[in-house]
């Protein structure tokens, strides 16, 4: 029988998002519609050079003959792809802003309502921030500072006119342009994103952060980011995201391709909290998102931790494929499902060098009616001789109307691996709620404090400022939500 | 400052508590004994406010408000503290950082300020000392792992931290060994004073050569059969709660 505290856990009232404002603001927007030419306009508009437009074009055709993918554990109505517009950007002075000052003050005033205030980045020491709006970056700080170390930290567009060589070499060679049918179209359509090179032996003194914003009305989001990180060099780069409130849903289909040669480190952190729908599950982002690090050196190693608060749908399984010798891939997620979200997230690892290593924390909360999946892939290939998998997935249930599942795949090829697996479901007690009302603590604190306590080793993974962030997030995702 | 009238309460359909009459005034310690299912821990549990037991008559004064109306954490914050006979784990959950939360939701709530982790742990370590604990436990989840003897000084150190003005204990006595015994006992008795009334349920005598208390009560079947000074312990321990149940229904029937 359910006790009452379990009503009124389950009496989860329509979170406050404050981040749905929308930016009045000028935009270049291309018709709704996908076809060869919008891609052909993508590309000039960007000025790219014709590998660029023929990569893309080819993206395009392998995708015209894909097929949506079914598999996953979400519900959602059918995409008309047709009806989506694939670039739009904030109407500029036809060259890009070379500074701060040239930027357009009501973009920089929604950054600032985000809390990114680009201008006291730049003063501020600690967090070299791209922003990108809609379809464009905006705005790139610290970029002289990290210039003197060899550091490139632009947007993906800029770094296809100015490091094309670079781009060349990697692009495509973690996530294919055929992976899979989200990721396809993102090769073809992809607008901008970020694009980051840590030379070899430099340790970036700063964390390297890009603020994604969809802004525009029909607008489909479709960034792409290259880390590559050379020979013992290290890199931590933080993603945050959000989104206006709107009735209609709006896709979001990014890649992010990682690289991390001899030595080399990359931690790479997200902050998801994409408009979620409101609390009936009109409206939000559907969030098919690609990321995959490869660990190509030996000793390298590749760090996923992901806080997924936002999204109506979220999709996506930022993996490692350990191809060095002694090579570690971690993986550390949140993911919090309230009212009518719907998360169906994990990881991949695959282990092909020698010694490596793979780490899987993985923490699902459900609320209201959530539906939360943890899938998650380990892969032992024949030659990876005493590879080692850790696993452990956690999942906390708030009220009995949502909902947790588990679906690992475990594939060993190689006798010598050791892999633990644990996992846990849990819900939030009766009698721990009690416990800690009657020593004051009001229900609200007492349900923030039992799911931070939960998610405890993942925060532990984020930069000390956004793991405050984080936490706040989660509370403001669960605020409301007790009677 | 604690008015109990006629108090009947059920879970799941069954009468537990079936008109207990109770009056505790500032500075008294009151003792609750009875036989195993006799309802001592529900009154303990009706009193701090657990909605899984319903009230189905009667009412509880508490400083003169009405206790049964406030919210569990409102009353926790007015000052009712209870020791759980079973205090709950909360995995994840640092204790040090669970207490410093009660304890300013309760200053907070008494006009007092906030203490940030400096203090409160200056704060801490003294009340520490009183019940003999390691302080590292402070670092480790709520009750996790805890060993029992350990949950029960825990209760007591809660207790201590947050300065209740009516405290009831819940079998803070049961499976410590004499030693954690003597120091939960001194605990208790430091945090006697003539501002704070103290409800200690027990099944055992001994406890009561330590905490002497003001008066005993005996609860059988719901109900107080018996009220009397330290030395009604004595007789129970004697006679067991058979005979008690038994002169009373004979002697004194309680109206229901
Ligand atoms: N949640 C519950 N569901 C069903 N029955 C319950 C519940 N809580 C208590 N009871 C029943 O109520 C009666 C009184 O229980 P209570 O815990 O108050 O006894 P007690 O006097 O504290 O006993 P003990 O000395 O063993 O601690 C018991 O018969 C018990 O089984
Ligand atoms: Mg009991």
């Amino acid at each position: 029988m359910p006790t009452a505290t379990d009503a009124t856990l389950e009496t989860w009232a329509s979170q406050e998002y404050k981040y749905g404002f929308v930016t009045d603001i000028e935009t270049d927007s291309l018709p709704p519609g996908l076809d060869e030419d919008v891609i052909a306009v993508i590309s000039a508009k960007k000025g790219e050079p014709e590998w660029m437009l023929q990569w893309r074009l080819k993206s395009y055709r392998h995708w015209l003959k894909m097929t949506e993918p079914t598999w996953q554990n979400v519900h959602y109505p059918p995409i008309d792809y047709q009806s989506i517009i694939y670039y739009s950007a904030p109407k500029q002075d036809k060259d890009r802003p070379q500074s701060l000052d040239e930027v357009d003050p009501k973009l920089l005033e929604t950054y600032e309502k985000l809390g990114i205030p680009l201008h006291e980045q730049e003063a501020l020491a600690g967090v070299a921030v791209d922003a990108v709006f809609d379809s464009v970056s905006v705005a790139t700080t610290f970029k002289a500072k990290l210039a003197e170390l060899g550091i490139i930290f632009c947007s993906f567009s800029e770094a296809v006119q100015e490091h094309p060589d670079l781009v060349k070499k990697y692009l495509g060679t973690v996530v294919p342009y055929s992976d899979n049918f989200f990721a396809t179209l993102n090769s073809a359509v992809f607008t901008d994103g970020s694009f980051a090179y840590i030379p070899k032996g430099v340790r970036c003194p700063m964390e390297l952060s890009t603020y994604f914003r969809i802004n525009a009305l029909s607008t489909g989001q479709f960034e792409r980011t290259l880390i590559i990180a050379d020979e013992g060099s290290y890199v931590s780069y933080l993603e945050g995201c959000t989104a206006p409130m709107r009735d209609e849903n709006q896709l979001h289909a990014a890649v992010v391709e990682l690289i991390a040669l001899d030595d080399a480190t990359i931690k790479y952190s997200t902050i998801q909290n994409w408009y979620p729908g409101d609390k009936d599950g009109k409206g939000g982002i559907f969030n098919f998102v690609t990321k995959r690090g490869k660990c190509q050196g030996r000793n390298s190693h590749i760090s996923w931790t992901q806080v997924e608060t936002g999204a109506a749908i979220t999709w996506k399984y930022p993996g490692c494929i350990l191809l060095g010798d002694n090579s570690v891939g971690e993986f550390y997620s949140i993911a919090l499902t309230n009212n009518h979200q719907q998360a169906d997230t994990g990881t991949k690892m695959i282990h092909i060098g020698k010694n490596t290593t793979s780490n899987v924390v993985s923490k699902g909360i459900s609320a209201g009616f959530g539906q939360n999946t943890y899938r998650g892939m380990i892969k032992i290939n024949k030659g990876a001789d005493r590879a080692r998998n850790f696993t452990q997935c956690d999942s906390l249930l708030i009220g009995d109307k949502c909902g947790a599942h588990t679906f690992p795949y475990i594939e060993v090829k190689n006798s010598t691996a050791r892999m633990e697996h644990e996992a846990t479901t849990s819900k939030i007690g009766e009698d721990q709620m009690f416990y800690l009302n009657q020593r004051g603590i009001s229900t609200e604190d007492a349900v923030s404090m039992i799911v931070n306590g939960f998610c405890k080793e993942v925060f532990r993974e984020l930069p000390m400022e956004f793991a405050v962030e984080a936490q706040r997030l989660l509370e403001v995702s669960l605020e409301g939500s007790v009677g | 400052m604690l008015e109990i009238r006629n108090l009947h309460a059920s879970v799941e359909g069954h009468e537990i508590l079936k008109g207990v009459n109770l009056t505790v005034t500032a500075g008294e310690l009151h003792s609750i004994m009875g036989p195993n299912g006799s309802g001592k821990s529900t009154l303990a549990q009706v009193l701090a406010g657990r909605d899984t037991y319903e009230v189905t008559q009667g009412e509880v004064l508490y400083e003169g408000r009405n206790l049964l109306e406030m919210d569990p954490d409102e009353r926790a914050r007015a000052g009712v503290f209870m020791a759980f006979q079973y205090p709950v784990e909360i995995p994840g959950v640092n204790t040090a950082y669970f207490l410093r939360a009660a304890l300013n939701s309760i200053r907070k709530h008494r006009g007092l300020e906030e203490l940030d982790a400096a203090d409160f742990l200056d704060w801490v370590k003294d009340k520490m000392k009183l019940v003999d604990m390691d302080e590292r436990l402070l670092n480790r989840s709520i009750n996790e792992g805890f060993s029992g003897g350990e949950k029960k000084r825990g209760e007591i150190l809660q207790m201590a931290v947050l300065e209740p003005k009516l405290a009831i204990m819940d079998e803070t006595d049961s499976g410590l060994d004499i030693d954690a015994l003597k120091i939960v006992a001194k605990g208790v008795n430091t945090l006697r004073s003539a501002d704070r009334a103290i409800i200690v349920i027990t099944h055992y005598q001994r406890i009561l050569d330590y905490i002497v208390p003001d008066f005993v009560h005996v609860l059988v079947d719901g109900r107080i059969v018996r009220s009397g000074g330290k030395e009604l312990a004595l007789e129970l321990e004697e006679k067991g709660y058979a005979g008690m149940e038994q002169k009373n229904a004979a002697t004194e029937p309680v109206a229901s």
